[in-house]
């Protein structure tokens, strides 16, 4: 009850600005178009988890996020330990990763749509590519700040060289990887939803998209907002999974 | 030549042991390249013989190399030049017969106090559950039962060098290398710590190598004082102690004071030039 209460009262400047909103909207200062009630907006929700057209594209988006920055984590992670561990990796990789780490990674949607079409495929590929470079640098940069005086212990307890390894840098990288990951999270939703505007016939940004065009604003801000509560769900759920890894840091 | 004859007739009134037995290093001298800029010579020509079973502390300023020292024992460091052996083995990298406590602890951050005191019995060949007894024993004696399921995050200071303290004695090695281990606690902290560790010593005797930079600590628990001159890092003198440890009021004899200041005049100018920051 408790716990309860005090989300409430920490949640509650998002009822006053819904509260804002609605009277806003309700006021007669700004056309039904551009800021529909929220009450409409609901209800305009409620219609389209019905037919099942929400329920289908966010299926579909939840699948290529998925998909992608699973794969993002995996190989960025592997390419990130690689280079940490071994100098020719990092000899080969860091100027690679140098050059693409500030590109904004929207500029790839053509290239991957001109290379596997409108469907998952272009969007798995630009989530994946976009999302691994955080992840790299998360786990390059954790594995490099590896205390040596860990492994020295290590070492001295009885443990081999590779053992040591793994024992105290993959654990000493985790802060880091797991920074990283959360940056590619996020990212990996900008993009989704970009993408799917652009080029795409499925998936929320398309949804949002086509009731935009075809003047349903109601509908189509309550996909914005489901795409918005879909990504603090996302950051929520990751957020305590970090909070219960790195439990031991207090 | 002057300070091997020095330093064998030292060693040999504590203890009579053969060349075989105890750390034996040669004519070690260590260059430190740092990741920019020219080599800086750390040691030179350092030949030193510590018996088995006798503590010595390695002392000198900041910057005299100590630490590094006892990194190359530790097997940390390639040796380069001259020979380090133990018990007649050259020493060739890190290993369970050479324990080591840190100034900062280095205790696994994500392993409870438990799963690090397990973590070198892991490395042993010990049935499950006398590992487990093994790891409680040492941490009932450094005083930590209570908190094995605490992570280091959790404990202060002094716990945490208790808990570094039982994980490598945990293993039974046959020396102990300290580096400045008490260096980072406050000064009752430091004091408890110090007669507890006097108190490990003389029930199971190891060979003790223990670097600080604190003359009182040095008289305090070594039988064998090594002064270092800073850059390049030599030894100056070995001084033999030759005080009574199991005396309770000992830091207050005039032994005691005399011992501490003949040390405290041979460090003195060392400390003053590595200041400084010009060698000999």
């Amino acid at each position: 009850m408790n716990a309860l209460s005090s989300a409430v009262l920490r949640y509650s400047p998002l009822l006053i600005l819904a509260l804002c909103w609605e009277a806003a909207a309700r006021s007669g200062l700004f056309s039904s178009s551009s800021l529909p009630p929220l009450s409409a907006i609901a209800l305009a929700w409620v219609d389209l988890a019905r037919s099942g057209d929400l329920t289908g594209n966010t299926l579909a988006s939840l699948w290529r996020t998925g998909a992608g920055l699973g794969l993002a984590i995996v190989i960025g992670a592997v390419l990130g330990f690689a280079m940490a561990f071994w100098r020719g990796a990092e000899t080969a990789l860091s100027p690679v990763v140098e050059l693409f780490y500030p590109l904004p990674k929207s500029a790839l949607i053509p290239v991957t749509a001109l290379w596997l079409g409108f469907g998952d495929g272009s969007k798995i590929l630009l989530i994946c590519m976009g999302c691994m470079l955080p992840v790299t640098m998360g786990a390059f940069n954790g594995a490099l700040s590896a205390d040596r005086t860990l492994l020295w212990s290590a070492r001295s307890l009885g443990a081999s060289r590779l053992r040591s390894m793994w024992d105290v840098v993959l654990p000493s990288a985790v802060p880091e990887l797991l920074n990283g990951i959360r940056t590619a999270l996020a990212l990996s939703f900008v993009l989704l939803v970009s993408s799917e505007l652009i080029v795409s016939r499925e998936g929320l940004g398309y949804l949002i998209g086509f009731l935009g065009s075809n003047g349903t604003y109601e509908s189509m801000f309550a996909v914005v907002l489901t795409v918005a509560f879909i990504g603090f769900l996302a950051d929520q759920l990751f957020e305590s999974f970090v909070r219960r890894i790195l439990a031991w840091r207090d | 030549m002057l300070l091997n004859k020095q330093e064998r007739a030292g060693a040999g009134v504590w203890h009579e042991h053969t060349s075989m037995s105890g750390i034996v290093v040669e004519g070690l001298r260590h260059l430190y390249r740092p990741k920019r800029g020219a080599p800086v010579l750390a040691l030179e020509d350092v030949t030193l013989s510590v018996g088995d079973q006798e503590f010595i502390a390695l002392l000198g300023p900041s910057g005299c190399g100590k630490s590094t020292l006892l990194y190359l024992m530790g097997g940390f460091l390639p040796v380069e030049t001259g020979l380090i052996t133990m018990d007649g083995a050259p020493v060739a990298g890190p290993g369970p017969d050479r324990g080591v406590v840190f100034q900062h602890f280095a205790l696994f951050p994500w392993k409870t106090v438990l799963q690090n005191v397990l973590y070198g019995l892991e490395r042993q060949p010990l049935a499950r559950g006398e590992r487990e007894a093994r790891a409680l024993a040492f941490i009932k004696m450094v005083g930590l039962s209570g908190f094995e399921n605490n992570y280091p995050s959790q404990l202060s200071g002094g716990m945490k060098q208790r808990a570094a303290i039982a994980r490598t004695l945990a293993i039974d090695p046959k020396a102990l290398l300290m580096d400045e281990p008490f260096g980072a606690l406050d000064a009752q902290t430091r004091h408890l710590m110090q007669t507890e560790l006097l108190a490990i010593w003389r029930r199971s005797p190891k060979t003790v190598i223990f670097v600080t930079h604190d003359v009182q600590e040095a008289v305090y628990l070594a039988e064998r004082i090594v002064v270092m001159s800073a850059r390049p890092g030599r030894i100056k003198e070995i001084v033999t102690v030759g005080l009574d440890k199991a005396d309770p009021e000992l830091t207050r004899s005039s032994a005691f004071a005399q011992m501490s200041d003949h040390v405290w005049s041979l460090v003195r100018d060392e400390a003053i030039k590595a200041q400084a920051g010009v060698g000999p």
